[in-house]
């Protein structure tokens, strides 16, 4: 799905990370780590299509984002659920709309799919709140309604930047359920995360790989991990 | 194919996208700059119209009713003059394009000399011209160019006065101030889209988060730009209607007076020219749409 071979990213004429390599496929589930500033939200970025690589190729669906025009990078991100660290909703909306927010920008009428917007909010805890104004929420209630509007749409992937970062241990764990309840309807996942018992944790539910930026390249996590 | 894609287009931008038109907050500041800009241009656009038709108008009175008319005057010694005048009648009667020719009376002659001079001018006692009024008909018209050149030859004491030193400085300011009028409406347009284009920019901008996120979710650029471009056309139509209207009531009010060709008491429209300024709304609406996709797809283009 998300295909990168020998990457490399640099701004400002410095070299961030280079000779990356890594396939993304249906129903694998990623951690990305690393020291802050090593490139993770960069790589996310790339994933998504918000950065164009300085050399090597990146393929998404197949096909190279610098060939897509504008619209084309739309569509494809459709098929994209992304969840922030600072989650982006549009505050002036409550709730509900927020979540259901990819679906009205793709054309669909979200009263068509309330019972489905009820139930993914129930499901991530949330039908109480779902006409608040996100600035009402609490940080884990905010990083879970981010998790609802990533998979409104059905994405094929999901790509979480430190989706636990602003959470205590307890919420971790549930937005961490969440996610690997998403893997095996056959999601793929991939979570930047400097939380490392996070990742631990996950190990012990599902198959996980683990990547590590280290020296300016993406290299496999130890054991440990 | 393509004709129903626009039509189903154009239903959808006049109906509108709830949820579009709600992603995009209202922005307060904005709103309130477009209506009163596009009110204040309308406003402007009516009386730059008014103007224009009012000077055609005058201006095409003016010179049909000189057109129509000309003069000779006989200056001749004393005792010459009454065969001088009938001479002339005899010329003009054999001229084509002649349908009138009248020798003016002591009367007429001094009421048009009483502006200068007051009523009681003993008229009989000044050696004044004899004038004789000519009024033009038929389809041909009046060769004065040829008449000025039998009356030379036939009357040596008259002097044919077509009144084109009159008319022809009429014509030019009247075209002048048509094509004021028309330069005014070329620029209450464009400062109109300028400041349209200011109020979309500044609008964007203080929804850049908005659009970054839209954006993120998978919307395309023609989806953010039209919740902007339908918002502010409609703002610069509701702005445009109130100027147009408060425009068309003060032109109402203006004093008119049929009896006079003055600029003052003549500003206004006639019958059907009542609905041009009904054009101003709708041209404002379209340079608000104009200005603000354009305004909106560029911006976007800078957003990845």
């Amino acid at each position: 799905m998300i295909d990168l071979q020998s990457v490399a990213y640099s701004y400002s004429g410095r070299e961030l990370f280079s000779d990356v390599s890594l396939s993304l496929e249906p129903g694998s589930f990623h951690f990305l780590t690393g020291p802050s500033g090593a490139g993770k939200t960069t790589f996310l970025k790339l994933c998504y299509m918000q950065l164009q690589a300085t050399s090597g190729q990146v393929k998404v669906f197949g096909r190279d984002p610098r060939d897509m025009n504008r619209d084309e990078v739309a569509k494809n991100r459709a098929r994209i659920g992304i969840v922030h660290q600072d989650c982006q909703f549009l505050d002036h909306l409550p709730l509900i709309e927020n979540v259901a927010l990819p679906l009205t920008v793709g054309g669909k009428d979200p009263d068509s799919a309330r019972e489905d917007l009820n139930a993914l909010l129930t499901w991530v805890g949330l039908s109480e709140q779902a006409n608040r104004r996100p600035p009402e929420l609490s940080g884990g209630e905010r990083q879970r309604a981010a998790l609802a509007r990533a998979v409104i749409n059905a994405p094929d992937i999901i790509l979480a930047d430190e989706p636990t970062g602003n959470v205590d241990w307890e919420m971790s764990q549930k937005l961490l359920s969440l996610l690997v309840e998403l893997n095996k309807m056959g999601t793929a996942i991939m979570v930047a995360t400097h939380d490392l018992n996070l990742i631990r944790a996950a190990k012990k539910q599902v198959s996980t790989r683990t990547l590590r930026f280290a020296d300016r390249t993406l290299k496999t996590a130890g054991a440990d991990l | 194919m393509s004709d129903r894609v626009s039509i189903a287009s154009f239903r959808g931008f006049l109906l509108g996208d709830v949820q579009a038109d709600r992603a995009v907050p209202p922005t307060g500041f904005t709103a309130s700059l477009t209506v009163f800009a596009a009110a204040a241009m309308s406003f402007l656009a009516v009386f730059a119209l008014a103007l224009s038709l009012t000077t055609d108008r005058i201006a095409e009175r003016w010179s049909s009713e000189l057109a129509r008319t000309s003069t000779i005057r006989i200056s001749a010694p004393e005792g010459q003059v009454d065969a001088q005048t009938e001479a002339a009648l005899k010329v003009l009667r054999t001229t084509p394009g002649v349908s009138l020719a009248r020798v003016l009376n002591a009367d007429e002659q001094r009421e048009l000399l009483s502006p200068w001079f007051g009523p009681d001018l003993p008229i009989e006692h000044l050696p004044l011209p004899q004038l004789i009024e000519i009024e033009e008909g038929g389809d041909g018209g009046m060769d004065a160019e040829g008449l000025r050149q039998r009356l030379a030859a036939e009357v040596p004491g008259a002097v044919l006065d077509d009144h084109a030193r009159w008319r022809e400085p009429l014509v030019q300011a009247a075209d002048r101030l048509r094509m004021l009028g028309v330069v005014s409406l070329a620029l209450i347009g464009l400062t109109t889209a300028v400041m349209i284009t200011l109020a979309a920019n500044a609008a964007l901008s203080a929804n850049g988060k908005v659009i970054q996120v839209m954006r993120l979710v998978g919307a395309r650029d023609i989806y953010i730009a039209r919740a902007f471009v339908r918002r502010f056309t409609l703002r610069a139509l509701t702005g445009a209607a109130i100027g147009t209207a408060l425009a068309v009531l003060a032109v109402m009010f203006v004093p008119q007076d049929a009896t006079q060709d003055g600029f003052l008491t003549g500003l206004g429209f006639e019958n059907g020219e009542w609905f041009l300024p009904l054009i101003i709304p709708v041209l404002v609406a379209i340079v608000a749409f104009w200005a603000t996709r354009t305004a909106a797809l560029r911006t976007l283009k800078e957003i990845s």
